[in-house]
């Protein structure tokens, strides 16, 4: 028998009502290379085949030894005990905590993160999380068209360029308008974001800007975020999180949405995820807030316990009216930022954003007197910097060779800067790895 | 439920207060009823047009949310600030301390097309 509740006559109807053809005509922009047909599978295999096929595959990564790449993700160290935390079965198993009767584990896990977030960002309310950075930057522009009933959202040209892209996506649908506010990126200019060139802006939702940003720059935020509020935006600032440790926190500089990638919280860095995207706001705005939120609350009987708050925004309950049509949350990721942020606590935390700027600066440094680079730009940076390579794309394929990573080649990205890499340092980079590039790079002179 | 004489009524609920250019704007006993209990009311802004049966603002309560509906066009010269601390005012006094809006009337003709207080109870009966 078949399972398909629908007969002939309902797709015809529902293909009328759709305006295509066919059920092929739904797919057609899926190009035919990739189709299910297309592919070439190998023939079943037995386990020890495919344990075998899988390592000769594996076999064929090439892990660096030594890397500078940063741009957006970064290598931090892990506590053991965040992969003893996520890995338990109360957390690793759990579905979503519609019942908070039998989710209080969950929940309060969610809640602590929650409670996390707004310290670190100094904010009033943190969604439980999104995918990643880009999804949560695109989210805080969408929230920010509702909040001001605009359609046009303005992007510093320093978001990193894959965020800009999710953006561009998100918005096309809603027919929201994305205007990009260039960045200095003239030789031996700041690299930042104009305030001035805000101040022009008409009739924009939002001004989004990234601090530290794609250039490893520190931006002006607070002028930034005066500039966007004169023409009555919002400003959604996109942080990295260990950075605020050190640097004035969102909150404080007033940005009314905080977005930003969670990676460097105790996860892994690896390829497509999964990642966390943060979520941070003022409480006047928290209506407008995409997605899942953990409140604590009392009980019948007095005790203190967590719900799923505000659900009136979701998807559930609102259909397409909903704050967000995304409600999944990266809960596992966001219980492993939250056991990262415990586990190394606040003077941990500056201490690995501390190292991080003082390696940059050993970075920087060895490689300007050894006559190797010089620095892109003027003004400040933090745990990442632009340097002036000679030949650098060539030469960063050939140290790939040999296991160094050299950071990552910002040719790829903006034509404008040829010959320039962005290095970034974490407290695990040694001396040893700065002096194995600086010997690497005077090898391939 | 009481439905006062001297407002019109909206099939989407809302009830229109006329006084000369202005109308008084809110939703029914009815309407706060079948929510429930109101917990949170989005209010247009003042200088906002609102169209006819276009929404113009969420109504959110313990079980449901629901859009709006303008029952009338017109430019809001006034919201009611209380509700923004006491949603309740819906459930409480739908008619008097529980107004949404003031609305300058762009098409007084338009309340031909509401019902009166006895159409309107026919129509919730």
């Amino acid at each position: 028998m078949t399972y398909s509740p629908h007969t002939d006559a309902d797709r015809a109807r529902m293909l009328d009502a759709v305006g295509v053809a066919s059920v092929e005509d739904l797919f057609a922009d899926i190009p035919a290379g990739v189709r299910a047909g297309a592919w070439a599978v190998p023939p079943p295999l037995v386990e020890q085949e495919v344990r075998a096929e899988l390592a000769r595959l594996a076999g064929r990564n090439r892990i660096a030894e030594v890397s500078f790449l940063g741009a957006g993700a970064y290598r931090h160290l892990i506590p053991s005990v965040v992969g003893e935390v996520i890995g338990r079965s109360e957390f690793a198993t759990s579905y979503t905590p519609y019942q908070p009767e039998v989710s209080q584990g969950t929940l309060q896990s969610i809640y602590e993160f929650q409670s996390l977030i707004c310290e670190l960002t100094d904010m009033e309310v943190a969604t439980a999380s999104h995918y990643d950075g880009a999804t949560a930057t695109a989210e805080a522009a969408l929230m920010a068209c509702r909040l001001t009933r605009r359609s046009r959202v303005a992007v510093s040209a320093g978001v990193n360029p894959d965020y800009r892209r999710v953006l561009e996506t998100y918005c096309a649908g809603p027919s929201i308008e994305v205007v990009v506010v260039p960045v200095d990126l003239a030789d031996g200019g700041d690299g930042t974001t104009d305030p001035a060139a805000v101040q022009a802006l008409d009739d924009v939702a939002c001004l989004i800007a990234a601090q530290p940003n794609y250039y490893g720059q520190l931006e002006p935020m607070r002028e930034l975020a005066d500039a966007a509020h004169a023409t009555g935006a919002q400003f959604v600032a996109v942080v990295e999180p260990t950075s605020l440790a050190l640097l004035e926190a969102p909150g404080a500089y007033g940005a009314d949405i905080v977005a930003a990638e969670g990676q460097p919280l105790g996860i892994p860095i690896n390829f497509c995820g999964p990642y966390v995207g943060l979520m941070a706001a003022r409480m006047v705005s928290v209506r407008q807030m995409p997605g899942r939120l953990v409140g604590a609350t009392r009980d019948a009987q007095g005790r203190k316990g967590y719900v799923l708050t505000l659900q009136a925004r979701e998807q559930h309950i609102r259909r397409e009216k909903a704050a967000s049509n995304i409600c999944t949350n990266q809960a596992l990721m966001a219980l492993a930022a939250t056991a990262y942020l415990i586990a190394v606590g606040p003077n941990g935390l500056r201490e690995v954003a501390e190292l991080s700027m003082t390696q940059a600066r050993h970075l920087a440094g060895a490689l300007e007197s050894a006559g190797l680079a010089e620095r892109r730009f003027g003004g400040a940076y933090l745990n990442e910097v632009a340097l002036r390579v000679p030949d650098s794309a060539r030469r960063h394929a050939t140290l790939a060779e040999r296991g160094i990573v050299a950071g990552h080649v910002l040719e790829r990205d903006e034509p404008m800067l040829r010959d320039t890499l962005l290095l970034a340092a974490t407290e695990l980079t040694t001396d040893d790895d700065i002096a194995c590039l600086v010997a690497a790079l005077e090898e391939t002179r | 439920m009481s439905y006062p004489d001297d407002l019109r009524y909206s099939k989407e609920h809302e009830w229109v207060r006329v006084d000369g250019s202005r109308a008084t704007i809110g939703i029914t006993s009815f309407a706060a009823d079948e929510l429930g209990d109101v917990v949170f009311v989005e209010l247009p802004e003042i200088g906002a047009t609102l169209n006819q049966f276009g929404t113009f603002g969420v109504v959110e309560s313990v079980k449901a949310v629901s859009d709006l509906y303008a029952p009338i066009s017109g430019e809001v010269v006034e919201v009611n600030e209380a509700l923004r601390d006491a949603p309740e005012l819906l459930n409480t006094d739908a008619y008097g301390e529980g107004w949404i809006a003031k609305v300058e009337l762009t098409d007084t003709d338009q309340l031909d097309g509401l019902m009166d207080a006895a159409a309107y109870a026919e129509a919730t009966a």
